[in-house]
């Protein structure tokens, strides 16, 4: 028995909603959920090569002790140094603000059991990696791939969003040439981020670049910036941010060109300043976008890796290694239980940061909004 | 004795700093402005012209320090471009059409699943509590499957079928108590997104090795489309969200069934969306880097590791570089002018609506 292409019509359109789905869930299942769960079986287990194949021997949470306590910490976590007073004392404040804003919480009478656990969790796991960039973060600690990542992503995040909305603001104002303007800035989003590693290389070399007369007039004529752990930090952190400042710039501008135009113009015949106009009008019309943008640029930040990796090789040691590269590394020294616990440790970081921002700082935005 | 301006003689001051009516801009801030926009096109532009420019350069005119301008400062060589697409020549093609296959059909492909997904979780209710028995007892399938025919070690199997099994029964427990279950499917899609690759992608490297199909096509293509469903599913539910239902419900009066109402009636309609949406799922999956070097050695290499092995032996050959990096960009540049009008409002509904 054949189906006649009539029955068949009538099989797929009752079978339509499942259909439509399917193919969806089935990849997602398939190379999500599934690589997801294989890859904490290999989180768990070392990976041996023998004769004619590998073999896989669990070893229960000995890769993540290895990176939190073991020989791998000053590579995962950092070089531990001395916290001072004064770094105490703030952190000290960074507790007692959390612990005031889950109380607030739980006076507010909408407290319910997630929102409280999640509360718990956010506060600290923000608390732990606090503590963790305070005691890396001096003379005597060094650090690692964990607190690199959160600087690409925090530092990276921030200055797009700040510059980004910059151009926005400059770019919405009734000025000739704003398309022009807006094609230009739009171009380094379409260049691969190999391409812009090695671009940047050219460009920061200090004794042949472009700049190069420059760095010599004011005397660094031989500094050498991929040989000290900050510049080189800094140099990927620009790589990456003209790169995603378009991004930024175009959504911003095109919710502040869809603000309602006659507010704007009422509240500058009253003698409304500029700050006052973007404060009071502006900025709560393009909140709910800005929380969006930040939250889609967060997501994709923590999985940095092509500049790290072409701009500096993760060098100087290990001074700009994220946390992909390093489980990159891990896997071409065939440590894929290492590679895929450092693996876990990101998404865990991940999910943590992402998910605070969207519920406590987004929603927030887009109930202000509405 | 000063005298107060009138109303009609404005003084040089007030005519530099204050705007003549209130549309327009005062002068001082309009050549701040200006001059601001400018700089940022010099900060955007010049990389890229450095690149151009060394394109043309002989190795000499980039080892003794920096020359500026073509014809003036140095005399321009095509050597790097005739030995990209004549010496090198078809390992130069490979990548390139490498790239354009693996890049256009992934996005394809993408694109197409997606919508199909984001148009039936805004236009059809599901009862999830169905899905997620259908989704197990496949899983299980699948599980039992790559244990039994492929030879998975059981723990794993085990392993994932157990936590499958967790899965499922939250699923259940959570989907007992509500009715609708759309925005739990939506938000389980999206959240996909956050899973790193480099999480995923050595059990894929694993399961491909074993299906042997490692340095292929089909791996790239099929990887790149998983990764980026959760971002077209996302943007274009938004957008089939603000289409008018009513049309769709006088169609389905006619008889039309619910795929040719989808392929006639509502992808035309969701073109802007479908624009944007397909222009950035392209220039994420044309620049991808991380899961071409796991995936992928030499059949199915694509451009951005071509690029990245001109560091190899002689140390950076920044010429060469040059010129794949420009001849990478006029693709992706070529289809944001193609598809340019819609972007800006294509972005912005998904990122209103988030």
């Amino acid at each position: 028995m054949f189906p006649s292409s009539a029955k068949f019509t009538e099989w797929s359109d009752r079978q339509a909603p499942t259909l439509l789905i399917l193919p969806t869930v089935l990849i997602i299942l398939g190379l999500s959920i599934y690589p997801l769960l294989l890859s904490l079986y290999l989180a768990l287990s070392r990976f041996k090569l023998v004769r004619g194949g590998y073999e896989l021997k669990f070893v229960g949470l000995r890769n993540f002790k290895k990176l939190l306590f073991g020989s791998q910490q000053y590579h995962f976590l950092g070089t531990l140094g001395q916290i001072s007073l004064l770094e105490w004392c703030l952190l000290a404040c960074v507790v007692v603000a959390f612990a005031y804003w889950i109380w607030r919480y739980l006076c507010s009478g909408k407290a319910g059991i997630f929102g409280t656990l999640g509360r718990l969790i956010t506060a600290t796991v923000l608390t732990g990696l606090i503590l963790l960039g305070l005691s890396v973060l001096n003379a005597k600690g060094f650090p690692g791939s964990l607190i690199v990542t959160l600087f690409y992503v925090f530092a990276g995040v921030s200055l797009q969003f700040l510059i980004g909305l910059g151009l926005a603001l400059l770019c919405a104002q009734r000025i000739a040439g704003r398309n022009f303007f807006r094609l230009i800035f739009f171009i380094p989003l379409m260049v691969t981020p190999v391409g812009i590693a090695y671009a940047f290389r050219m460009l920061a070399d200090v004794s042949k670049g472009p700049f190069a007369p420059l760095w010599q007039w004011f005397g660094y004529g031989d500094f050498a910036w991929a040989v000290d752990a900050w510049s080189a930090r800094w140099v990927v952190l620009i790589g990456d941010s003209w790169q995603w400042i378009p991004f930024m710039f175009i959504v911003l501008l095109a919710a502040l060109e869809n603000q309602p135009g006659e507010q704007v113009e009422a509240a500058k015949m009253d003698g409304a300043g500029g700050w006052q106009i973007f404060r009071d009008i502006s900025w709560p019309a393009i909140a709910p976008v800005a929380a969006t943008v930040i939250l889609i640029r967060l997501i994709e930040a923590f999985k940095i890796v092509d500049l790290p990796n072409i701009l500096t090789n993760g060098g100087p040691g290990i001074a700009t290694e994220s946390m992909t590269l390093h489980a990159f590394i891990a896997w071409r020294t065939q440590d894929l239980g290492g590679s895929s616990a450092v693996g876990y440790m990101l998404l865990f970081v991940a999910v943590v940061t992402c998910v605070s921002f969207f519920n406590f700082i987004a929603q927030k935005t887009q109930e202000a909004g509405t | 004795m000063t005298t107060p301006p009138s109303m009609s003689e404005r003084s040089l001051f007030q005519r530099l700093f204050e705007p003549k009516d209130i549309k327009s801009l005062s002068p001082v801030r309009l050549v701040l402005t200006y001059a601001l926009l400018t700089f940022w096109s010099f900060v955007v532009l010049f990389p890229l012209y450095w690149l151009l420019v060394t394109s043309f350069k002989l190795p000499i005119h980039v080892s003794d320090g920096p020359v500026y301008l073509p014809f003036i400062d140095f005399e321009p060589s095509t050597h790097a471009w005739s030995y990209i697409f004549f010496d090198l020549g078809n390992d130069t093609f490979r990548p390139y059409m490498n790239s354009l296959i693996i890049a256009f059909i992934s996005t394809f492909l993408a694109v197409l699943f997606g919508s199909m997904a984001a148009y039936a979780l805004t236009r059809i209710t599901y009862r999830p509590k169905l899905g997620s028995i259908a989704v197990f007892i496949v899983m299980l399938a699948a599980a039992v499957y790559l244990t039994a025919a492929v030879g998975v070690a059981w723990q794993i199997s085990l392993a994932v079928g157990a936590a499958l099994f967790v899965l499922f029964l939250l699923t259940l427990a959570k989907r007992f108590k509500r009715a609708l279950g759309n925005n739990d499917i939506l938000f389980w899609i999206i959240s996909q997104r956050i899973l790193p690759p480099v999480v995923a992608v050595l059990p894929i490297y694993v399961m491909f090795q074993q299906f042997r199909l490692l340095d292929t096509h089909f791996a790239l293509i099929v990887v790149y489309m998983a990764v980026n469903l959760p971002i077209v599913v996302w943007l274009m539910r938004d957008f089939f969200a603000t289409i008018p239902i009513d049309l769709e419900e006088s169609a389905e009066l006619d008889g039309a069934s619910r795929f040719r109402i989808f392929l006639t009636i509502v992808m035309p309609l969701a073109k802007p969306g479908l624009a944007a949406t397909f222009l950035l799922v392209l220039i994420l999956s044309w620049n991808e880097y991380l899961l071409a070097l796991f995936l992928s050695t030499a059949d199915a290499q694509t451009m951005p590791l071509l690029v990245a092995a001109q560091n190899a032996t002689r140390g950076p050959q920044w010429w060469y570089m040059s010129v794949l990096i420009v001849i990478m960009i006029l693709p992706v540049v070529a289809m944001t002018g193609l598809l340019q009008r819609f972007i800006t409002r294509g972005l912005l509904i998904g990122a209103v609506k988030g």
